[in-house]
């Protein structure tokens, strides 16, 4: 069908960060920053004309550094959150940074893109978040729920939460905790879990998954050796609160249920190369997307570990006799696990995906070569969840 | 012609001529047109068969013939000879009729004088019987005098005889009176001398005599004698009956006793059972006192020989008895016996069992083969006279149950040994690292490995083709010649130790690594090799010997050789992906360490190539040796034939100089991108994880490509500074300087290479690469 079709965006730059614009529910947006040492670095605005099948930019400069990560406010359209590098005498440190963008273009801007090459506006900086004593910047996340005023930063082996005061221009660490052990430890992502009031946070260092309370700042649960190499990225399921997603190295994609660390609830092993992403969709949990270095992206269906393990169940009884009994029938039996689809049409490694926040069945990905396709849930399994 | 015949008499009903007529003439008839044929093919008729052919019996002309009619003849002679002839044959006539005339009279001569000799005779003969008429009737005199003299004699003696007759009859009634009369005492002394089957046939005659003449009181008297006898003689052999200490046979013999003294057969058959469940219970004791845990058990030979002489033979000794004794009370007799030797039988099988059960931890076959033969044989017999208690059925069941069992723990056993093969090589493969020698020779590790697995199931099959032998009593029962066969023996045995073994084998590519896991990579190389052996050969050796050994029948469904081979192929092809992946994962990790651990930006000019690509390097050959100890060489892309100093020019000159060419232009930033997404649209995807093929170099390539993938996807999360960027350079020649010649496609490394220089040039604020000469000093002095 033509408006499956993915649509294309490049970007001039290599990137690696990729984020919607989580605050916004009405427009299709991502954001997007780009890496490179030479010139001054971007952040790409990209809203997406669904109706249209158009793409709109808008470029904003980020003249700090090269963008390793970034993050979007969960309430305020204009606040996002980036991790970059800073190079000074030889040295590289990754810092990060909360910025607000120009008051026009947060509900995105409709002008022609032309004019944007003239005069690209730069972003406001609010506040730093201050790791000079504590190392490397791998990510920031928002507080998911909240009023945007609480945010996590891991920054090599220490896990500090930050409040944002004064309309978020000034930051305050709140308070920390950090890894010991053997060897150099540094954690390489982690996710604020929409649960239990969002006091929870996990967090992937090396091989092993931890969860942490916020508000103690310890450590509640501990997954030792959850891949068998490096674990890349993390997600929470938004509707079942004791489950999560996380890949790796290893190639494969688990599925963990908390309370139970010994063992993966189910393991997806379909990339060929490491998986740096994976993300549930925002409210059809079955729906799992893994973004990998195989320049692959696939949509997985694991509807059997889903909220929804029988399907959509329909409770309205109006339907007709023989139709009812049949679709009883059918939606009785749970319904298989399996892949949906696998985009190709990246070139290079793909190292973000990440779902729309304002449609649930539309999802971007990234590759290295700063390419970006939007693409669309298959519109035969969109009406199976559905109906 | 019989219909013809019937209706003959009634007018106008038949033809008009009469029946006789053709029944008269046809013979006749039939005997002249016989003649004819006759006489055309030249045969004589009936008695004339021997005359000569020539003359016509009824010519008239032949002179001896019976129809001569001397007119007829003189009218021939005349008619048909010449006068000389005439002459002849008149002379001739003459002479014949004077020799004859003179043979007439002396034939007459001769006869005269006996006719004259028999005239006197008869004479005499008429004189004789005369005389002997008077004698005759004197006799008839004589002998009415001897039968008068008679009648008077009997009528005498008559009343004599009368008398005597009836005296015979009073003294036998008196000898039999005195018979009654002596019996008590008699019986009494019986009793006393242990003569208890006299007494006993003693009693049977009186018994109904007595019965008779109960009536008159001295008769009485007698039979109450009697019967205290009897009471005492039936007391005593009760008493001898249930003391018991006398072996069946007597006790039989007590109970035909008691039986014939008309004791109620029902007691005495419960009494007997009872007897009987008495021996053979002990029987059983002293066979489970046998079983018993403390002393050291006798071999299961010798219990089933116990069990069987013991118990068995005892159960058909009463069998038998109670079958001869017991005859008369018909079916509910036997249901009885019947019930009784299957409660024993049930006691005796689950003793036999439980021996059994201790025996199966054993590894002799033979000798439980021949112990179940013993066991199964004896309780055929007894089978075959209690067919109702289903002992025979019973045994079979034990010995199929034995069977399978027996299966299962030869199972158990093959598993086991595989088990021991695989440590074994694990030790092998660990031993002589420590001692610092080159890698063992994994050929005859493997070889050891598979002779060894070999000739464990060929020994499994030969025991437990025991069972199916011939001379073994219960090898033609259905069991044995069907299920066990094929459900047991080729599905259960083989083809679950095949299953078990893929198994075992795949359960070394789930765990990866991380847990304790530590698989020796050679392990699972030799692991791979052996499934793939085992795909090519010896799966359809092992089903082909069974299938021989075993006669298998097709009526059960049983698991294809293709199913199996495809099996052990994918589990072969499994472990062999698997060892790509540890390998590689083993030398990725090196290489991400030396990238992730440098300080790329303040590095120094590179003066050498680092030692962690040697080491990959060497790691790498190390590889390559070891598959190729197992696996062959694989096929090539053509072009890798040439030396690496063509690649290296290619690599070094026209693909480096383009693509670092923009790199010296500022102004044109999307060109690096553009450019190496146009290469990229003309090079093919790699996967980088892919499953291999069974062969050395795409083993090698997998290898290759998930390290170099590792370099690359490290380094574009560093950034570096110029010699940094040269000494990736440096190490990238390298690599290319010694990997090209595992891989399958040597274009593989290029692009990969490429990727990883380009890469690095990326995440470098000042990319100036180094000369390609220089690399290439440094790289051969390196």
């Amino acid at each position: 069908m033509e408006d499956d079709a993915p649509v294309i965006y490049g970007l001039e730059f290599q990137a690696r960060a990729l984020t919607p614009q989580t605050a916004e529910t009405d427009a299709i947006r991502f954001l997007v920053g780009t890496q490179s040492l030479k010139y001054d670095n971007q952040i790409h605005i990209i809203d997406f004309d669904d109706e249209n099948n158009i793409i709109n930019k808008n470029v904003l400069l980020h003249q700090a550094g090269e963008i390793w990560h970034i993050s979007a406010s969960p309430a305020d359209r204009g606040v996002l959150a980036t991790c970059y590098n800073r190079t000074s005498d030889s040295k590289v440190l990754t810092c990060a940074a909360v910025w607000r963008m120009p008051k026009e273009l947060e509900s995105g801007s409709h002008e022609s893109p032309d004019d944007s090459s003239s005069t690209a506006q730069t972003l406001e900086l609010l506040c730093h978040l201050d790791n000079t004593a504590h190392g490397n910047m791998a990510c920031v996340v928002w507080e998911p729920m909240g009023d945007g005023k609480k945010i996590i930063s891991l920054a090599d082996n220490h896990i500090l939460l930050w409040d944002l005061q004064e309309s978020s221009s000034q930051a305050v660490l709140a308070s920390s905790a950090s890894l010991e052990g053997k060897g150099q430890l540094k954690f390489t992502s982690g996710r604020w879990s929409p649960h239990h009031n969002c006091t929870q946070v996990a967090t992937a260092n090396d091989t092993t998954l931890r969860g942490w309370d916020t508000r103690s700042m310890s450590q509640i649960y501990c997954i030792e050796n959850a891949h068998g190499q490096l674990v890349r990225d993390l997600d929470f399921n938004p509707n079942k609160q004791y489950y999560l997603a996380s890949c790796g190295d290893d190639c494969k994609v688990k599925f963990w249920d908390t309370r139970n660390v010994t063992e993966p609830v189910k393991t997806l092993e379909e990339h060929s190369h490491w998986v740096w992403n994976v993300r549930y969709n925002h409210s059809h949990d079955q729906l799992v997307l893994t973004g990998s270095s195989d320049s692959r992206v696939i949509l997985s269906n694991m509807v059997s570990i889903s909220s929804e393990p029988f399907g959509h169940l329909v409770d309205d009884d109006d339907i007709s006799d023989q139709e009812d009994h049949r679709s009883e029938e059918k939606s009785k039996e749970p319904l298989q696990d399996n892949v949906i689809a696998t985009y190709e049409e990246h070139e290079d490694s793909v190292y973000a995906v990440d779902w729309s926040s304002a449609d649930p069945w539309l999802f971007a990905s990234l590759s290295y070569d700063g390419r970006l396709v939007i693409n669309r849930v298959p519109r035969a399994l969109k009406y199976h969840i559905l109906l | 012609m019989a219909a013809a015949a019937a209706a003959g008499p009634s007018p106008g009903s038949g033809p008009g001529d009469s029946p006789e007529g053709p029944e008269g003439e046809a013979p006749e008839r039939r005997r002249k047109a016989h003649g004819m044929l006759k006489l055309y093919y030249g045969l004589s008729e009936g008695e004339a068969a021997g005359r000569p052919a020539g003359p016509d019996p009824l010519d008239p002309t032949d002179l001896n013939g019976a129809h001569f009619d001397p007119e007829v003849y003189l009218d021939k002679l005349r008619r048909e000879c010449p006068l000389a002839q005439l002459m002849d044959s008149e002379t001739d006539m003459v002479r014949q009729i004077r020799a004859l005339d003179s043979d007439m009279q002396t034939l007459v001569y001769e006869n005269y004088n006996k006719f004259i000799s028999a005239t006197d005779t008869i004479r005499k003969m008429k004189n004789d019987f005369r005389k002997m008429e008077d004698e005759m009737d004197r006799l008839a005199t004589n002998m009415a005098v001897i039968t008068d003299f008679s009648a008077r004699i009997s009528a005498t003696l008559q009343d004599r005889h009368e008398r005597i007759t009836k005296l015979a009859g009073v003294h036998a009634l008196l000898r039999k009176l005195q018979f009654l009369f002596e019996l008590p005492s008699r019986l009494t002394k019986c009793v006393e001398l242990g003569a208890y089957g006299q007494a006993v046939r003693y009693q049977g005659r009186a018994q109904a005599v007595l019965q008779q003449y109960q009536h008159l009181p001295s008769f009485r008297a007698i039979q109450d004698d009697c019967q205290v006898i009897t009471a005492r003689l039936a007391q005593q052999l009760r008493q001898r009956f249930r003391e018991g200490g006398s072996g069946a046979p007597e006790q039989a013999e007590c109970v035909e006793l008691l039986l014939a003294l008309g004791e109620p057969a029902e007691e005495l058959c419960e009494e007997f059972l009872a007897h009987a469940r008495g021996r053979l219970e002990k029987e059983l004791r002293s066979l489970e006192a046998e079983l018993g845990p403390s002393p050291p058990a006798p071999d299961v030979l010798e219990f089933t020989d116990h069990g069987g002489s013991g118990f068995v033979g005892g159960l058909c000794q009463v069998a038998a008895a109670y079958q001869e004794l017991f005859a008369a009370q018909g079916p509910a007799g036997a249901e009885k016996l019947a019930a009784f030797a299957r409660e024993l039988g049930s006691r005796y099988f689950a003793l036999v069992e439980r021996r059994l059960a201790q025996e199966q931890g054993g590894g002799d076959n033979s000798l439980l083969v021949r112990a179940l033969d013993r066991f199964h044989r004896r309780l055929r017999a007894p089978g075959a006279l209690l067919a109702a208690a289903g002992l025979a059925d019973a045994a079979t069941e034990i010995v199929e149950r034995v069977a399978r069992e027996r299966l299962g723990h030869h199972l158990q056993g093959l598993r086991a040994a595989f088990l021991g093969c695989l440590t074994d090589v694990r030790q092998a493969l660990a031993a002589p690292r420590v001692a610092g020698k080159e890698g063992p020779g994994l050929a005859e590790l493997l070889a050891n490995v598979a002779s060894s697995i070999l000739s464990h199931i060929k020994a499994s099959l030969a025991a437990v083709h025991l069972f199916t032998a011939k001379e073994v009593s219960f090898s033609n029962k259905p069991y044995f010649r069907g299920e066990f066969c094929s459900q047991g023996v080729r599905e259960g045995l083989i083809v679950g130790f095949i299953h078990s073994m893929c198994q075992t084998a795949q359960s070394f590519c789930d765990s990866p690594g991380e847990k304790g896991g530590a698989t020796p990579p050679a392990l699972l190389l030799l692991l791979s090799r052996l499934c793939l052996d085992y795909e090519t050969a010896t799966i359809s050796y092992i089903l082909t010997l069974t299938d021989e050994q075993f006669l298998v029948q097709d009526q059960f469904p049983v698991t294809p050789v293709s199913t199996l081979c495809a099996e052990a192929r994918e589990t072969a092809r499994r472990l062999l992906t698997h060892y790509v992946k540890v390998q590689g994962l083993v030398i990725s990790q090196m290489l991400r360490k030396s990238v992730e651990t440098r300080d790329w930006l303040s590095t120094l000019e590179p003066r050498n190539v680092r030692a962690v690509m040697k080491r990959v390097v060497e790691d790498t050959t190390a590889i390559d040796v070891q598959v190729g100890l197992l696996y062959e060489e694989g096929v090539r892309k053509a072009q890798s034939s040439d030396s690496s100093k063509r690649t290296f020019s290619v690599y070094s000159s026209s693909r480096q100089q383009g693509r670092y060419a923009p790199s010296y232009t500022p102004s044109a930033p999307m060109d690096t991108n553009l450019l190496s997404n146009i290469q990229k649209l003309f090079s093919e995807r790699i996967d980088v994880f892919s499953p291999v093929e069974f062969n050395k170099v795409s083993v090698l390539t997998g290898i290759i490509k998930i390290s170099l993938k590792t370099l690359l996807e490290c380094v574009r999360l560093r950034t570096f500074g110029r010699f940094g960027l040269q000494q990736v350079q440096v190490d990238c020649h390298f690599l290319q300087l010694y990997l090209w010649r595992f891989v399958a496609d040597e274009e593989l490394v290029h692009l990969l290479l490429d990727e990883v220089v380009a890469s690095a040039a990326l995440r470098c604020p000042d990319p100036v690469p180094m000369e390609p000469s220089v690399v290439e000093v440094i790289c051969e002095r390196g």
